[in-house]
């Protein structure tokens, strides 16, 4: 198993289905046609109107380069990075050729000029992209280091070590299965956060983290599950889901002398998948039970570091109701 | 006295306490123990503890409702207080305070022969000293919800936001709700500390609820009784005299838009 420090830097293409990939190339591009038109023209209405000349010749490639990247992202993201480079490269250079075809008689330079001016703006584009998720990479390493911080509570290991210990002479059964149930869960806990999951496995990480919970608790947490159109597929970071029900049962069910409803409701929305999980809003007490904000921003920094502005968390009370939502961009691929 | 040690169990979790009474089974050649009464949550305890007998209560810190170290102090109050074993699954704070105060404390998964040194320990030692449960309690950093007061064989618990102003009287201090009294046995000192925010003094022997302070009025003045201000409280007729020394700082209290 690798180390954090080892083989800090994915070598993969930048993800164009992300909003901010594409925004930032869209704007290092715009920023590249500007400069030149600075560097070229001498005053001011001169530097915009050689600005719109140069725009009419190179958006029409650079969009529809980019809406290429976009649909073939699945399929570069497993290719390797040098070889996606001169892939990518190469059909930007196409374009350019069709627009400067499209567009011959207004054309200012001629056509090799054009292609090594397109070649080149590429090149720059891709190493801003590379250094930037370089500049990210050592985050993404250390999301693994953040997932194992989001850790189960020591209080939830030993409480349930003792609710097995109490099983073992009345329901060897059930303590066998609880004992598996919380082999899966630090299996999960001791695993590469970088990696994503499949909603599958994570959903049924937080079954067996919860029937753990049932055990101990007894009919003082209800849970209600609402998973039949969750995308089983999608893809999401680990350690997402659990600490939040985890969150939801230390802060909404524990405190309580009653029963606690507990809903887990995962569902997909267009491209977009939706999670909710809610629990009885309690007064935070001081002390004993602070903490809860350090797992939920700990979650969205996760979020934001594997789908960049893509994913949202929101935690919000609804009456005597705590609801934490998160919706993240369904990919069946990573 | 019947030779078995009367056991007390409180504990929010079913299997917790299901572990504990086959433990106390398993070491009853060694110690042999019954148990009395189990809880699941700190009221019920306060509600059944005192007519139990028990003489050792094995007490979870985290429990809903109240916590242990809170129930704790409560149960200091009885005459026939059980000596406390508190049990944790895991809470640094609490274990060191219990470390400092040498209380002794039980971890869970609890092992049988800890379980068995500790009720021993705990029946020569006897009830923790109230003073030990205090420190505790202020180690642990909580202001109580309730204030406690011991009547014969039960605890009668006060919530601290119902009490409108204490006032001590020789060594007893008397809470005022707006239905009924109270006596305490508690330096009134020590609750103008651990309730800065919810009390304000306004005489020697006096702590009013700020937020039950409606206003202030002037009297005496006539006849021998000197002029001074009086505290106009919400929801009963009694008038309490402000001194003249505190005067300058309780005036302050009065939020905006009352008078």
């Amino acid at each position: 198993m690798p180390s954090i420090r080892q083989n800090p830097f994915p070598e993969t293409l930048p993800d164009f289905r992300n909003f901010g990939v594409t925004a930032r190339a869209l704007i290092a591009a715009n920023l590249l046609a500007l400069a030149a038109a600075l560097l070229t023209e001498p005053d001011w209405s001169n530097t915009l109107d050689s600005f719109v000349t140069k725009a009419s010749f190179f958006e029409p490639p650079l969009i529809a380069s980019l809406v290429v990247f976009y649909a073939a992202a699945p399929w570069l993201l497993r290719i390797s990075y040098w070889g996606g480079c001169a892939l990518m490269i190469a059909v930007v250079l196409a374009f350019t050729a069709i627009t400067r075809a499209a567009l011959g008689e207004f054309a200012t330079a001629g056509l090799v000029r054009t292609l090594v001016l397109a070649a080149t703006t590429s090149v720059v584009v891709l190493a801003y992209l590379r250094l930037q998720i370089k500049a990210y990479s050592p985050a993404l390493a250390e999301a693994r280091l953040q997932a194992l911080q989001a850790r189960i509570r020591p209080h939830f290991l030993f409480n349930s070590l003792n609710a097995v210990l109490a099983l073992i002479r009345r329901d060897p059964r059930r303590a066998e299965r609880t004992l598996e149930d919380l082999a899966e869960l630090f299996r999960a806990l001791m695993s590469d956060g970088r990696n994503l999951v499949r909603l599958a496995d994570e959903i049924s990480l937080i079954e067996r983290y919860a029937a753990i919970e049932q055990l101990r608790l007894g009919e003082r947490l209800r849970m209600s599950w609402d998973l039949d159109s969750a995308p089983v597929d999608a893809m999401l970071p680990a350690l997402v889901l659990q600490p939040l029900l985890e969150n939801a049962v230390y802060h909404g069910v524990e405190p309580g002398t009653g029963i606690g409803d507990v809903l887990v409701r995962i569902e997909r929305r267009g491209d977009r998948v939706l999670v909710l999980i809610e629990n009885p809003w309690r007064e935070p007490v001081t002390g004993a039970r602070a903490g809860n904000h350090m797992a939920l921003d700990n979650i969205r920094e996760r979020l934001m570091l594997f789908f960049d502005d893509e994913a949202r968390l929101n935690s919000s009370v609804h009456g005597a109701r705590y609801r934490v939502e998160i919706e993240i961009p369904y990919r069946d691929r990573a | 006295m019947s030779g078995e040690l009367r056991i007390f169990i409180a504990d929010d979790e079913a299997p917790a306490r299901a572990r504990l009474k086959e433990l106390l089974a398993d070491i009853h050649g060694e110690l042999p123990s019954t148990v009395v009464g189990e809880s699941s949550s700190g009221l019920e305890v306060i509600d059944r503890l005192p007519g139990s007998a028990a003489q050792v209560l094995l007490l979870d810190i985290q429990m809903p409702g109240m916590d242990g170290i809170q129930l704790a102090r409560h149960l200091c109050a009885l005459a026939n207080a059980p000596a406390i074993i508190f049990v944790t699954a895991h809470d640094r704070h609490a274990v060191e305070a219990f470390e400092l105060n040498a209380l002794d404390y039980l971890m869970k998964p609890v092992r049988a022969e800890r379980l068995a040194e500790a009720l021993k320990k705990a029946l020569a030692a006897g009830p923790a000293g109230r003073d030990r449960v205090e420190r505790l309690e202020r180690a642990a950093g909580q202001a109580r919800d309730f204030f406690s007061v011991a009547e014969r064989n039960r605890i009668v618990l006060v919530p601290v936001g119902d009490v409108l102003f204490l006032k001590a009287e020789l060594k007893y201090v008397t809470l005022r709700t707006r239905v009924g009294e109270h006596l305490i046995e508690e330096p009134l000192v020590s609750i103008e500390r651990e309730f800065a925010d919810r009390f304000v003094r306004v005489h020697r022997n006096c702590l009013v609820a700020r937020a039950a302070i409606r206003g202030f009025e002037r009297a005496g003045g006539s006849g021998e009784e000197e002029p001074h201000w009086n505290v106009v409280l919400e929801g009963i007729g009694e008038r309490l005299p402000v001194s003249r020394r505190l005067w300058p700082a309780v005036k302050g209290v009065l939020p905006e838009g009352k008078e």
